[in-house]
């Protein structure tokens, strides 16, 4: 035992316990605050109980705008995914900061942030009231998403890249559009068709939303059946979603398989 | 000597304002013959190297290649003097995920269109030369192979493919067998004296390893503290001339 008593190996951070405890006494206030409340929730599931009680069995009450929105929300979603992902590219490769000089990159930038600062519902709006109900509002508010999303992971992508193979394609005497195609894309390619078929994904599941602002899809139809109390066509809706969203997984994932197959060596 | 293919004249640089890696090379490299640099690490031998290409911008002095400053360069003007510059590295840098044909033919891409070269779209006799260049590395196996796949000799090999794919005038060298085991070493120096005598184009490497050098070069240039301190045949190199390049001796025996 040393004279000196025990030393104590992680000294107190007071500032750290302040912190914790100022955090759980504005987690208790806000919840008085919104009437978050327990006694609320058990009426709530009472109600919860009967909602889901008028939704069994589901019905198909109205099959073909059921269809229609199915299909429109599947076109919303491809047409925005590829044109999200046409531009993207671009935008991504001016904000990527160790191929680009300043004044590129910082207004591809500010472009990704302003694309990424809204959720699409947000941005559908804006679409509506600018061009008008129906399925362009929603394209284009889903465009934006996929460009903030893939813009600012491709940039991340190719700022990671290893530049020894851009220099050394760079000392062929490579114009800069080859030295983008050969240095730079075979490095990034496998990560942007990942980025690409995780957003076709999330479009999927966002063009089934834009519909509720009336921006095209099978959110209109879904929001109209709740409107109408017809709990059992809601139900069979949701089914049916679930079950695009199921398939387009499987496609996405199709996809990511077919091409990083093609990325890789016969034989290896 | 014939007319110099490449000449430095006051080649100077500074990454660092004030601080000198290149104190003004002169420098007279002739048509034909490997010339090895030697100097220790953090003298400038791979800035002075990087330079020739204009990697690397120098910040003073002529590098007269062809009736050329390519100091002057910008532009596809430097693109177009690059084309005739090929240039192997330390670390290979090989495109990763190409193949090995890829990166061979990625010597022509100062030549083939954005289009051509994406669709994979090169001339005949481009495709013919890079197999030839392959049989005389020893890959004529892994054409289709990924790069990534290969062991560091066989990297090198592509390396040295792709820079005389480029049917360069003047062969550059950043340490090619820094990162090599001794025997494959002595292959590459070789592979590299032979090219160059076959294309009758000059080699430049520079290199750690002094023996490698005095084995292969036809002539050595000795680099201290950013300017030449020796400049002559392998014979003439002797252990008090290395002491003055290297500093020290306990080194030497």
């Amino acid at each position: 035992m040393s004279a000196a008593g025990a030393r104590a190996a992680f000294p107190a951070n007071w500032w750290l316990r302040a912190g914790w405890a100022c955090l759980c006494a504005y987690v208790i206030y806000a919840a008085a605050r919104l009437d978050f409340t327990w006694e609320r929730f058990v009426v709530g599931i009472d109600n919860g109980a009967r909602f889901i009680g008028r939704m069994i069995p589901p019905v198909i009450a109205q099959p073909d705008s059921l269809a229609n929105g199915l299909i429109e929300s599947l076109q919303i979603a491809l047409l925005a995914s590829f044109l999200g992902i046409v531009i993207s590219l671009p935008i991504g490769l001016l904000a990527a900061r160790n191929l680009m000089p300043v004044w590129a990159t910082w207004p591809a930038r500010m472009a990704i942030a302003l694309c990424r600062s809204f959720h699409p519902v947000i941005v559908a709006i804006l679409f509506v009231k600018a061009v008008g109900f129906g399925a362009m509002a929603g394209i284009l508010a889903l465009v934006v998403a996929s460009i903030g999303f893939i813009g600012k992971l491709f940039a991340e992508a190719i700022e990671e890249i290893s530049l020894k193979q851009v220099e050394a394609v760079r000392a062929t005497g490579a114009s800069f559009m080859n030295v983008i195609t050969y240095g730079v894309l075979p490095q990034v390619f496998t990560r942007f068709i990942g980025f690409a078929t995780y957003q076709l994904d999330s479009n999927l599941r966002n063009s089934t939303m834009v519909g509720i602002v009336g921006a095209g899809g099978i959110g209109g139809t879904l929001f109209s059946a709740f409107q109408r109390f017809d709990y059992d066509f809601v139900a069979a809706i949701l089914l049916s979603i679930i079950a695009m969203i199921m398939v387009g997984e499987v496609l996405a994932g199709w996809v990511r398989g077919v091409f990083l197959e093609k990325g890789k060596v016969d034989g290896d | 000597m014939a007319a110099p293919a490449l000449h430095l004249r006051g080649l100077a640089m500074e990454y660092v304002r004030g601080k000198p890696v290149l104190r003004g090379i002169d420098l007279e490299v002739g048509s034909e013959g490997l010339t090895a640099i030697i100097g220790p690490s953090g003298t400038g031998k791979s800035t002075l190297i990087r330079c020739i290409n204009r990697l690397v911008d120098p910040t003073a002095g002529e590098i007269l290649f062809q009736g050329q400053d390519l100091a002057r360069l910008r532009g596809e003007a430097l693109r177009h003097a690059r084309r005739r510059i090929g240039m192997v590295f330390q670390e290979y840098n090989l495109v990763e995920r190409l193949s090995v044909m890829e990166n061979v033919l990625s010597g022509r891409l100062g030549y083939v269109s954005p289009w051509k070269a994406w669709m994979r779209k090169y001339p005949r006799e481009d495709i013919d030369r890079a197999f030839e260049l392959l049989d005389l590395v020893g890959l004529s196996a892994f054409p289709n192979q990924r790069a990534d796949s290969l062991s560091g000799g066989q990297r090198q090999r592509v390396g040295i493919a792709r820079a005389v794919m480029q049917r360069p005038q003047l062969l550059l060298a950043d340490e090619p067998t820094s990162s090599l085991d001794p025997k494959t070493s002595v292959e590459i120096m070789e592979l590299m004296r032979d090219l160059g005598r076959s294309q009758s184009i000059p080699v430049m490497v520079n290199m750690h390893d002094v023996e490698l050098a005095r084995r292969f070069a036809d002539r050595i240039v000795g680099m201290s503290g950013g300017t030449i301190v020796f400049d002559g045949p392998p014979a003439a190199l002797s252990d008090e001339q290395l002491k003055g390049i290297y500093g020290g001796e306990g080194w030497l025996h």
